[in-house]
């Protein structure tokens, strides 16, 4: 029972960084029905943004905590920002050019960048993990026999406001509203005076945005980043929206908490289902298996109404 | 619509460039084109010659592993229109279906043409397995998919210590030998890659042309249209899989016997990158294109070893630039680049 309490923390936790990746994946998937190779990658920038900011400002959690704040929330938001940008950089650089050739060749050149990415991060940042520094109060408490550390609770709390917000931003909001008449349909919503490839600029910030603040969160919580940390995590985060039902995004979120659970689930008890055979380091796998079945059995997700053959 | 340097107009020209004219010439006189092609063979055949040292000769080898390979590749994609992202996984099984049946690992030493089929087959059987449910799915699944199976098979390799021996990889394993002659000069084993990559050059250009490819090439253009034809688009879409991966198995198995190790860091997601970056960059669909893809993304890295950190990098500007200005490639098919440039509905 105390392993089950634990392991639920630790899957809410990584989930909720799932959920905020593959947000970035379904929005633009809804719309353009293109694979955004390089989300997480930006995911992976925000992460090494925030690294070189807090390592070049050099604080530490002896200063004072007024301090600190503003050097995290600044952190935070030079990463958001960062990411957001790069994401308008990928929209205008490789896609926009070819946005009416055939989707293979738009998905090569995301592809593209996100090889791009990834090797300036191994240019810039070196090959190996990156100390995230700790700027984090260390302290945890205890909730009957589970530990939940501060930055659990922050992690949790954050990925929730927004994905509130964007939920609302989305939902309420005349410019949000927008983007889900365009994926509802793309020329009747030119035809209504939307300006569409604003729309399309639109989805590719927000969703980095997010994927970069989740970037620093998981740097914060795992203590590194490196190089490679966006190409498993994009891929989990795109298990996660097809789970969901890509293009949904209230999908997208549930479909994160639901496989960063699993995960956690998975890594907490594999060994002991299997009788040893299999240890924590097959959740990877596990992982990749739960994408095929779902793309097998259920291509529409959770709560995707559209099917996967659509044209 | 952008210009293009196609001509549009209704001339005689029409949808070429003067140089596909002039290729297609070439492609007619059909004198000089068996004259160029039996002057090649001659040139590669001395090849190891006019190389001389054992480094360049090992290049030329390395170079053809990735012929076989981009060919392979070239039939899902180029031909069928499939993404496959995770093909290194069947050359992963190619190499080691040649680790474990010729290695003292399990002891067991079988002869290198025996083990040959196997490791075609294997990796194909595995394709069909993987392709039966997911081929059914649209091209953007497929690609994730294969993107996962890839990076199973590889964690499967890496974690599986006690059947794969784990990150270490499988030793020892035996020189490739061809009746009783031990294969152990990368002189020798050029000669051997030489023959299997004229072979599979041949049949696939015999290939594209027999009702298989033709009936693959409709797939690509237009499913639903393939389909309405009478065409059983997934049986056809399973065939392109199944022999991407039986080519991959091939090269495989001819790279294990050659290093004579086989570990699972040959076999990552970059290698896959590298393999779709060579048959962009030739022109899918093209088996000269291919060729000079792949030879060129293997010669390119040794001529630039001082920065050699920034290969991927390269990489992946190569890719968005090829998408952008010349998505048909180097070297196009002609059917080929005329779809890569039609504009508006995709």
């Amino acid at each position: 029972m105390e392993i089950f309490a634990q392991q639920l923390v630790n899957g809410l936790v990584l989930g909720s960084l799932y959920a905020l990746v593959a947000l970035g994946y379904t929005m633009v998937y809804g719309l353009l029905q293109l694979f955004n190779f390089a989300h997480g990658d930006l995911f992976m920038a925000g992460g090494y943004i925030a690294v070189f900011i807090l390592s070049a400002l050099g604080t530490t959690l002896a200063s004072p905590g007024i301090v600190v704040f503003v050097v995290v929330a600044l952190a935070f938001l030079a990463a958001g920002a960062g990411s957001a940008l790069l994401g308008l950089a990928t929209e205008r650089f490789a896609y926009r050019p070819i946005a009416n050739a055939p989707r293979i060749a738009q998905l090569i050149s995301v592809l593209g960048v996100s090889i791009v990415l990834q090797n300036v991060a191994m240019l810039v940042g070196g090959r190996r993990n990156r100390v995230f520094p700790t700027l984090f109060p260390e302290g945890k408490f205890a909730l009957g026999d589970v530990q939940i550390t501060y930055i659990q609770v922050f992690i949790i709390a954050a990925s929730l406001i927004l994905m509130v917000g964007l939920y609302l931003f989305v939902n309420r909001t005349l410019f949000g509203k927008t983007i889900l008449a365009t994926r509802e349909n793309y020329d009747a919503a030119r035809l209504m005076g939307i300006d569409v490839r604003r729309v399309v600029q639109l989805t590719f910030v927000l969703g980095p945005a997010l994927g970069g603040l989740a970037g620093v969160m998981f740097g914060m919580y795992y203590g590194t980043v490196f190089f490679t940390m966006g190409f498993v995590s994009g891929i989990k985060a795109f298990t996660a929206a097809v789970v969901g039902g890509i293009g949904s995004i209230t999908g997208a979120m549930l479909g994160g908490l639901l496989l960063g659970l699993l995960e956690s689930f998975g890594a907490g008890y594999l060994s002991k289902l299997t009788g040893g055979l299999m240890g924590p380091e097959y959740r990877d796998i596990f992982a990749f298996a739960v994408l095929i079945a779902v793309l097998v059995f259920k291509p529409s997700g959770l709560l995707g109404e559209r099917v996967a053959r659509r044209a | 619509m952008i210009p293009r340097s196609v001509d549009n107009s209704n001339g005689p020209l029409r949808g070429r460039t003067r140089r596909a004219v002039l290729l297609e010439h070439f492609d007619t006189s059909g004198t000089l084109r068996y004259a160029l092609l039996g002057a090649l063979l001659v040139l590669l055949l001395v090849l190891p010659s006019l190389l001389g040292t054992n480094y360049l000769i090992r290049v030329a080898v390395q170079a053809g592993f990735y012929i076989i390979l981009a060919l392979g590749l070239n039939i899902v994609v180029g031909y069928c229109g499939l993404l496959d992202l995770g093909y290194v996984a069947f050359y992963a099984i190619g190499a080691y279906t040649y680790a474990f049946l010729a290695s003292p690992h399990f002891g067991l030493h079988l002869p290198f043409w025996a083990i040959l089929p196997l490791a075609a087959a294997f990796p194909a059987v595995l394709g069909v397995i993987l392709g039966t449910p997911t081929l059914r799915l649209r091209g953007d699944y497929l690609a994730i998919v294969t993107l996962g199976f890839g990076e199973m098979i590889r964690l499967l390799l890496n974690n599986m210590d006690r059947v794969t021996n784990g990150p270490k990889g499988i030793s020892n394993i035996d020189p490739i030998s061809l009746a009783g002659y031990e294969l152990r000069s990368p002189r020798q084993f050029y000669y051997l890659v030489l023959f299997f990559v004229v072979v599979f050059v041949l049949a696939i250009s015999r290939l594209v042309y027999s009702r298989v490819g033709r009936a693959w090439a409709a797939v690509r253009e237009d499913e639903e249209a393939a389909r309405a034809m009478g065409l059983n688009t997934h049986s056809l879409k399973l065939r392109a899989f199944a022999s991407g991966a039986a080519f991959a198995g091939v090269a495989g198995c001819l790279f294990a016997g050659f290093q004579g190790f086989a570990s699972p860091e040959s076999f990552t997601f970059g290698e896959s990158v590298i393999i779709f970056c060579m048959i962009t960059l030739g022109g899918m669909g093209s088996i000269p294109g291919v060729i000079v893809g792949a030879v060129t993304l293997v010669v390119l890295p040794e001529i630039l070893r001082p920065i050699a950190e920034y290969r991927m990098l390269i990489y992946g500007l190569l890719l968005i630039v090829m998408m952008v200005t010349r998505p048909q490639g180097l070297w196009p098919s002609r059917q080929r680049s005329r779809e890569l440039l039609e504009r508006g509905e995709a």
